[in-house]
């Protein structure tokens, strides 16, 4: 993932509170996928108009952390999301 | 109300809507004895347990038939399904569909499609859906879903007679556009069972269909998702069935009837609660049938002391039930079960029947008008 991308969730996935569990999930068609408190704190600001540098730059200053690790491990994050077609990225 | 947890609560809900269709695929997971149409649940009854089942813990709603379609109520059930919370996913052979109704189901909150596809061209699909015309008319309904722009996923029942067509069905799903496409290698259950001359495959085409979708999942990596559902009786282990029995998942019948599977029926000692006469939590958490094989205490020798006793669950209730005579037995498709080298043989002689005609599934209709 670039940082000038843009991470978008395309229709038919999107993230849901499970009162029953207690957690986040991510719905996706035939799928439902948890999400621990990074997972989420990601998905968050995934809104189809920010572009991944700036979304990673946020996280980096909302968790006083740095900027590279964040990308690191967005990246990851994302890149299984997108191999499973729950992300769509334009550029 | 009391429910003793013995089980995570359910993900995924299998709304049976009607046994009613259209098609009659001689592989369908219907059961043979199919609920009669004034038999079939009301609009309410449902809206009620699609609140049931959003409050007990189920996130995925998958409405299917028979034919969803079959019944006129359609959108007002996935209206309700959003209403409760849930996600819904149409599992539909397109039939009965028209874009109006498409754009309906869009309005009221339907998530995804999941298309059936007998076969790439309108002679293999309308010989194995036993519906002339089928064929076209899907391609159709497959058009207006991309218009629409519904997710979409392709469900590719493959068999000995049409699996020569997989690399034109993963053709077919990248121009349609879906993101994910279902290889799904007809299970025997149901009216499959019945129909296993016609349409097991061969051993060599068990393998080429392995090859040809790990080559798939390679060249089409985030692209296009291949879920892969292997040839059973040429596997070597037996299948996580329903993800663990009472486990993930639960099925409601046209009837109100809440299975473990969509099979369990064949199970003869079993016995179902219905929605009309007990809250689906209490069902779930305390109902027999639930109960009769959840977890592993049930399991005798060689699943009691196998290592992969958690990983697969001893395979398939009914199958064992079907080909052993026995539910609680491994699963024959395990090749650790005493019974397995017979099954792979069996698998060879329904293979080899060239010339096997389908029995095709019939339809559940009404009830005759008594003769006077």
């Amino acid at each position: 993932m670039e940082a000038e991308e843009i991470p978008v969730l395309p229709r038919g996935v999107r993230l849901h509170y499970d009162h029953i569990r207690e957690i986040w999930v991510l719905l996706a068609p035939e799928r439902a996928v948890t999400l621990d408190a990074v997972g989420h704190a990601i998905l968050s600001e995934v809104d189809g108009e920010r572009s991944f540098g700036e979304i990673t730059q946020k996280l980096a200053e909302k968790f006083n952390a740095p900027v590279d690790l964040i990308m690191q491990d967005s990246a990851g994050f994302l890149g299984a999301l997108r191999a499973r077609r729950f992300l769509d990225v334009s550029s | 109300m009391t429910t003793a947890k013995t089980a995570p609560p359910p993900i995924a809900m299998l709304a049976e809507l009607t046994h009613r269709c259209p098609l009659s695929c001689p592989y369908c997971s219907n059961p043979i004895e199919m609920a009669l149409q004034e038999a079939e649940l009301s609009t309410e009854t449902w809206t009620r347990v699609f609140q049931e089942a959003a409050d007990l813990g189920v996130l995925q709603l998958h409405l299917s038939g028979g034919e969803p379609a079959s019944r006129r109520d359609l959108t007002d059930l996935i209206a309700a399904a959003q209403k409760a919370g849930l996600y819904t996913n149409l599992i539909t052979s397109g039939i009965g569909l028209s874009e109006k109704r498409l754009r309906d189901l869009d309005a009221a909150g339907l998530d995804h499609i999941q298309l059936s596809l007998q076969g790439t061209d309108a002679a293999m699909a309308d010989e194995i859906g036993g519906y002339r015309g089928g064929f076209d008319r899907k391609m159709k309904v497959a058009d207006w879903i991309t218009k629409i722009g519904f997710p979409l996923t392709l469900n590719a029942v493959l068999h000995r007679r049409n699996l020569h067509q997989l690399p034109d069905m993963l053709k077919m799903a990248e121009t349609m556009g879906a993101r994910r496409i279902e290889v799904a290698t007809v299970q025997f259950h149901g009216w499959a069972l019945k129909n296993r001359d016609a349409l097991m495959p061969t051993l060599e085409q068990a393998k080429e269909t392995t090859r040809i979708v790990t080559e798939a999942r390679l060249r089409l990596k985030g692209r296009l998702v291949i879920d892969y559902v292997s040839a059973d009786y040429h596997s070597k282990y037996p299948k996580r069935c329903m993800g663990g029995w009472g486990s993930t998942g639960l099925n409601v019948t046209p009837d109100g009837q809440v299975l473990p599977c969509h099979a369990a029926q064949t199970i003869p000692h079993l016995t179902f609660d219905r929605v009309q006469d007990r809250p689906l939590a209490d069902i779930w958490y305390n109902g027999s049938a639930f109960n009769a094989y959840r977890g592993t205490d049930w399991m005798a020798e060689p699943c009691k002391s196998c290592d992969r006793k958690t990983v697969d669950f001893g395979g398939c209730r009914c199958q064992a039930m079907a080909l052993v005579g026995d539910a609680s037995a491994t699963d024959p498709v395990c090749q650790k079960s005493p019974h397995n080298a017979a099954l792979q043989a069996q698998a060879n002689t329904h293979a080899a029947h060239d010339r096997a005609s389908f029995f095709y599934r019939s339809a559940p209709g009404k009830t005759p008008a008594p003769t006077e």
